[in-house]
């Protein structure tokens, strides 16, 4: 059964810290990160950082940096490549889930806020459990699945056509921002699979060089996995590397109705 | 193993409000909204089934303040849920689905809404 509200060990306080800016600073914004400290025995709390942006980079990822660096080394999260490519900073800002290392501070107008992605187990301040996501993404077999025998003499090819197929959708970086901020998803992820399994399902599904289409669908025929979608959008409105999951989801119960045919 | 039970980050009550999530929302509070529409309509029905003085109460009420209030809602909710009931069918049509697309067509759902309840409401209201 969706749970609607905070479990009570969840609850955010409002009584965190608060870092003030160095005195002189002339271009101060506000960011409000929530924490969470495992090791404590509190709830996760909002903790206040005043940046002077004059010393700082223009992105959120360069302000999470700056914090760590200089100002509070026990703020966590994840980061690796800086430039929208690898998915590990994706956390919710401003309202909306997105990738820290490609949202720019100055596209906030007002103080910056700061959550771990939405509905998800939290270990550390904006690290989350991913465990069941990617056990998800495992359930639909991301690989190449084939009966016949490869060619001899050369690899299974593939037209031009049919590789703009699977082009967009392989481009999913799998950093999580459509999935968790699914409605649906929040309340029903054990059993629905997501924005994110989903378009990684349609990616195979789609691909002429795969034969296992059927099976496939098989697996995505079930009132939960494939039809908790109920078009909502937030899905493509996260997605920092521009893709449809939506479409992909629309098109993948489209040939559910047209095997039956 | 956790040290202890992880707390859930938050989720609904922080998510920003776009034209999608609102207006799939509002999909379902319309929905909802009309089913109890279902039993004002039951009553009316039983009220003209029953009598003159039946149908005559009931009319009482569907003109006084509240009635026309809760029919001019019910006229809303039905114009919406059967608009954006389009774009329900487009979009298990595999269309829609682009960024323009979906602003457009929410847009065109709530305001052709507003358009038909205004204007129902302004052909009855000298009828009443």
């Amino acid at each position: 059964m969706a749970e609607f509200f905070l479990p009570a060990n969840s609850k955010v306080r409002r009584d965190g810290r608060l870092y003030k800016a160095p005195s002189g600073s002339t271009n101060v914004r506000v960011f409000k990160i929530y924490r969470f400290d495992p090791d404590a025995k509190e709830n996760p709390r909002f903790d206040t950082y005043e940046l002077d942006m004059d010393h700082c980079g223009p992105m959120v990822l360069d302000a999470l940096i700056k914090i760590k660096n200089e100002i509070d080394s026990t703020l966590t999260f994840r980061r690796s490549c800086r430039e929208g490519i690898c998915g590990s900073c994706a956390m919710n800002i401003d309202g909306k889930n997105a990738l820290a290392c490609i949202s720019a501070c100055a596209d906030v107008k007002h103080d910056i806020t700061i959550y771990p992605l939405p509905h998800l187990p939290v270990i550390k301040d904006l690290v989350p459990d991913l465990t069941n996501f990617y056990a998800q993404y495992a359930s639909i077999k991301p690989w190449l699945q084939t009966r016949t025998p490869p060619p001899p003499d050369t690899e299974r090819l593939q037209s031009k056509e049919d590789q703009e197929k699977v082009d967009r959708p392989s481009a999913c970086i799998l950093c999580a921002c459509c999935s968790t901020s699914c409605p649906s998803y929040w309340w029903n992820s054990d059993r629905y699979l997501g924005p994110a399994a989903l378009l990684a399902a349609y990616r195979w599904i789609v691909d002429s060089r795969d034969e296992a289409a059927g099976e496939r669908l098989d697996n995505l025929e079930d009132p939960f996995r494939l039809y908790r979608c109920h078009t909502i959008m937030n899905c493509t409105e996260a997605c920092p590397k521009d893709l449809n999951p939506a479409k992909a989801i629309a098109e993948i119960k489209q040939m559910m109705v047209l095997r039956r045919h | 193993m956790p040290a202890r039970v992880r707390p859930t980050s938050p989720h609904a009550t922080i998510y920003r409000w776009q034209i999608g999530n609102t207006l799939s929302i509002l999909h379902r509070i319309t929905g909802a909204g009309l089913a109890v529409g279902l039993v004002a309509l039951n009553y009316w029905l039983v009220c003209l089934a029953d009598g003159a003085d039946a149908y005559a109460s009931a009319l009482r009420f569907f003109k006084g303040p509240a009635g026309l209030a809760l029919m001019l809602g019910w006229t809303f909710a039905f114009m919406y849920h059967l608009l954006n009931g389009v774009r329900h069918l487009f979009w298990d049509a595999g269309r829609g689905f682009e960024r323009t697309q979906r602003r457009v067509s929410g847009w065109a759902a709530v305001l052709g809404a507003a358009a038909l309840t205004v204007g129902i409401a302004a052909w009855v209201w000298p009828r009443l």
